[in-house]
């Protein structure tokens, strides 16, 4: 995953509350496979019905923003990652907002979006900043907003998802290297205590693959 | 010894390990598999080189973009046939257990997750869905993730989480009759808002519970996220063993008692301390649809369009114009008598054999108005079957309807069924969001006996007059 430490940038305002998933990246190109090039769908409504005075993100300076400024709920309905993949492939490494959809929220963490949430009073700091066309700076060291007024707003991340940021980790892999002995000995406990839940190949009968082996590395 | 929510002790009972800031690594028992949040999540572990876990933990079918009228119309080159090749040749490598679309245990997701047996009270449930909280009314703890949680699953059976708040939901008193669980979600949605749940894993409880049947029940957890909660729950009880007992993957014999006794002992403790309570008297709920593009934005069929002048908060009033705006409403309009020209009995909320029979019994000697085009799309092939046996395609086949396969079909608009711009729509789904079910469509949700009113009169109308 890519890190995240300190961004400098112009941000983009959009005030509107609960835009979730579907706005942000409707789902008939959901039928896509890639991750890539999903931008030229983001808001895609939006940006068609915005002509001519065109959707916040075709309008210079913001068709440069790597970060959003957004009203609260944002990113909120449907799990699809494609809303944080297509912002991310638009160049939005930052989405600042006073609250967020939960499964959109932690999306953006495993794809190294920095999501802030904010209090309404400091957001509308930030929303105002915004629109000043002037660049900003996200700092996830120091938890800080440095305004273009030179005025600075703090924000809090939780410590794991911070650190994982600005290192770039990838949760698999350390999962994978730290806690697979626990896991290994959690599942012979659980299976002990509720048996009922281990499923084997004989109760899926019927159902295709099932009696497979599986290509485990 | 403080006590405890049902929450509580699922919870505790798959935490891996506690992490020092605060995580927990939870143990996800059962994660179901489609075809359109999975593809990402296969690509990623193959590029690392990394296997699945536990192959039979996972389930996988494919229903977001399957065609519902004709299977055979599927066409391998298209976008969607791409899809489910794709999930099919995944979970052949993985060898994880797979439901081909022309099986009789196909169906959408939260359909035939329950249907198989493979939901079960006290289990950890995930999928890269966010209606997965449907599957909390058997009194699991169960949630959407995205793709990259999805691949995570995959690997290591767990899933790094913080826990959630917790509220409860109290709902007191019986419903009206042509009042339905989907009228009580709405109503709780519009009282506590789209982002009320937001950080908090909800459990129902109260006396109205007892009534509802594992259907209706599936319905209200279904539309918890539409309030923001991730999680909706409901402490399992007979009716929950009742739905479960002799299911495929369900416990057979040997270990079904053990599993009971176990099951019984999860209902939240009588002390046990929520963060939030709500409550909602349902006895003295009328039937109602929704106006704008956030479920939030839904009133009684009595009423009339609100108007925005009126509401104080102004990003709530800004909302309200744009949501007025794109629905094409008039302030001061009566709900009954909006016309309808689409409507869709459908969707993982409710798609079930008694939103079926519903619909069918308002529908029964009618027809469907000559302004509407309807279609009924069964969530699973064994509702299908299971409604056939009972005559039901027949009474909306004689309406007017049109009768499908299962699958998500015009909830999401992936496949052929959505609508045309400026469409609208009496909708069984939960969303109405702008251009859910096709750009520029307009959604109006209701329960199916409101969806079939509307129908046959033409516009929204009150079913209980009819
Ligand atoms: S029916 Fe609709 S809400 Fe349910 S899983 Fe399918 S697309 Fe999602």
């Amino acid at each position: 995953m890519e890190s995240f430490i300190s961004l400098t940038s112009v941000a983009a305002p959009l005030p509107d509350v609960d835009i979730n998933t579907d706005v942000i990246f409707p789902a008939r190109f959901l039928l896509l496979l890639n991750r890539q090039g999903l931008s030229q769908h983001l808001f895609h409504e939006r940006r068609k019905a915005a002509i001519p005075e065109r959707f916040v993100l075709d309008r210079p300076p913001f068709e440069k923003a790597q970060i959003l400024v957004a009203g609260r709920n944002f990113g909120c309905g449907s799990s699809r990652e494609q809303a944080v993949w297509a912002l991310a492939d638009f160049g939005i490494r930052c989405v600042i907002a006073p609250s967020f959809g939960e499964i959109f929220f932690a999306n953006c963490f495993r794809n190294g979006v920095l999501a802030v949430d904010l209090a309404e009073d400091p957001h509308r700091r930030v929303m105002s900043a915004a629109s000043t066309e002037k660049p900003m700076t996200v700092d996830l060291e120091s938890q800080a907003i440095r305004l273009p007024d030179g005025e600075s707003v703090a924000f809090r991340v939780d410590p794991h998802r911070r650190r994982a940021l600005l290192l770039g980790l990838d949760q698999i892999g350390s999962i994978l290297a730290d806690d697979i002995a626990d896991i290994d000995e959690f599942e012979r406990r659980h299976r002990a205590s509720a048996p009922w839940l281990h499923l084997s190949p004989e109760k899926f009968s019927g159902v295709a693959n099932a009696a497979k082996q599986g290509s485990h590395e | 010894m403080s006590e405890l929510t049902l929450y509580d002790k699922i919870w505790s009972r798959h935490v891996v390990k506690n992490y020092d800031d605060g995580d927990d690594l939870l143990y996800i028992d059962r994660h179901i598999v489609h075809e359109v949040s999975s593809p990402q999540a296969f690509a990623g572990l193959i590029a690392e080189h990394r296997g699945v876990r536990r192959p039979h933990a996972h389930i996988a079918v494919a229903d977001h973009a399957v065609p519902t009228r004709l299977r055979s119309a599927i066409a391998s080159d298209s976008l969607a046939g791409r899809q489910i090749s794709h999930l099919e040749a995944n979970t052949q490598r993985f060898a994880i257990p797979y439901i081909p679309i022309n099986d009789r245990r196909h169906g959408i997701v939260h359909v035939i997750g329950p249907e198989t047996g493979f939901t079960l009270p006290g289990c950890t449930l995930a999928c890269g869905d966010s209606h997965t909280c449907t599957h909390g009314a058997f009194g699991a703890i169960a949630f959407g993730i995205g793709s990259s949680e999805c691949e995570c699953i995959f690997a290591t059976q767990t899933l790094r989480q913080r826990k959630q708040k917790r509220m409860r939901v109290n709902l007191m008193g019986r419903l009206a009759h042509q009042v339905t669980v989907k009228d009580v979600i709405l109503a709780l949605i519009n009282q506590i808002g789209v982002s009320g749940g937001v950080g908090y894993a909800i459990e129902y409880a109260g006396s109205a519970l007892a009534d509802f049947s594992m259907e209706a029940r599936m319905t209200l957890c279904n539309m918890s996220i539409e309030a923001g909660s991730r999680v909706g729950m409901i402490g399992p009880d007979h009716t929950t063993f009742a739905y479960l007992k002799g299911r495929q993957l369900a416990p057979d014999e040997a270990h079904w008692d053990a599993a009971v006794a176990d099951w019984v002992a999860l209902r939240t403790d009588g002390d046990a301390v929520f963060e939030r309570e709500a409550e909602l008297d349902v006895s003295i709920l009328s039937p109602r649809v929704s106006w704008g593009t956030t479920p939030e934005e839904n009133l009684p069929i009595t009423a009339t369009i609100p108007d925005p002048t009126n509401e104080s908060d102004p990003a709530r009033r800004e909302r309200m114009r744009r949501s007025l705006d794109y629905m094409d409403l008039r302030p001061g309009t009566r709900l009954d008598s909006i016309p309808v020209n689409r409507v869709f009995i459908g969707s993982c909320t409710n798609s079930r054999i008694e939103d079926l029979r519903a619909a069918a019994t308002v529908v029964a000697g009618r027809s469907i108005a000559s302004n509407v085009t309807a279609i009924v799309v069964p969530g699973s092939a064994s509702v299908r079957v299971e409604a056939e046996a009972e005559g039901l395609d027949r009474i909306f086949r004689a309406a007017g309807f049109e009768w499908r396969e299962s699958g998500c079909s015009m909830c999401v608009a992936m496949n052929d069924d959505r609508l045309s711009p400026g469409e609208r729509c009496a909708s069984t789904s939960n969303r109405n969001f702008e251009g859910r079910q096709g750009q520029g469509g307009r959604t109006h949700l209701m329960s199916p006996a409101m969806a079939a009113a509307a129908a046959v009169a033409g516009h929204l109308t009150d079913v209980r007059a009819l």
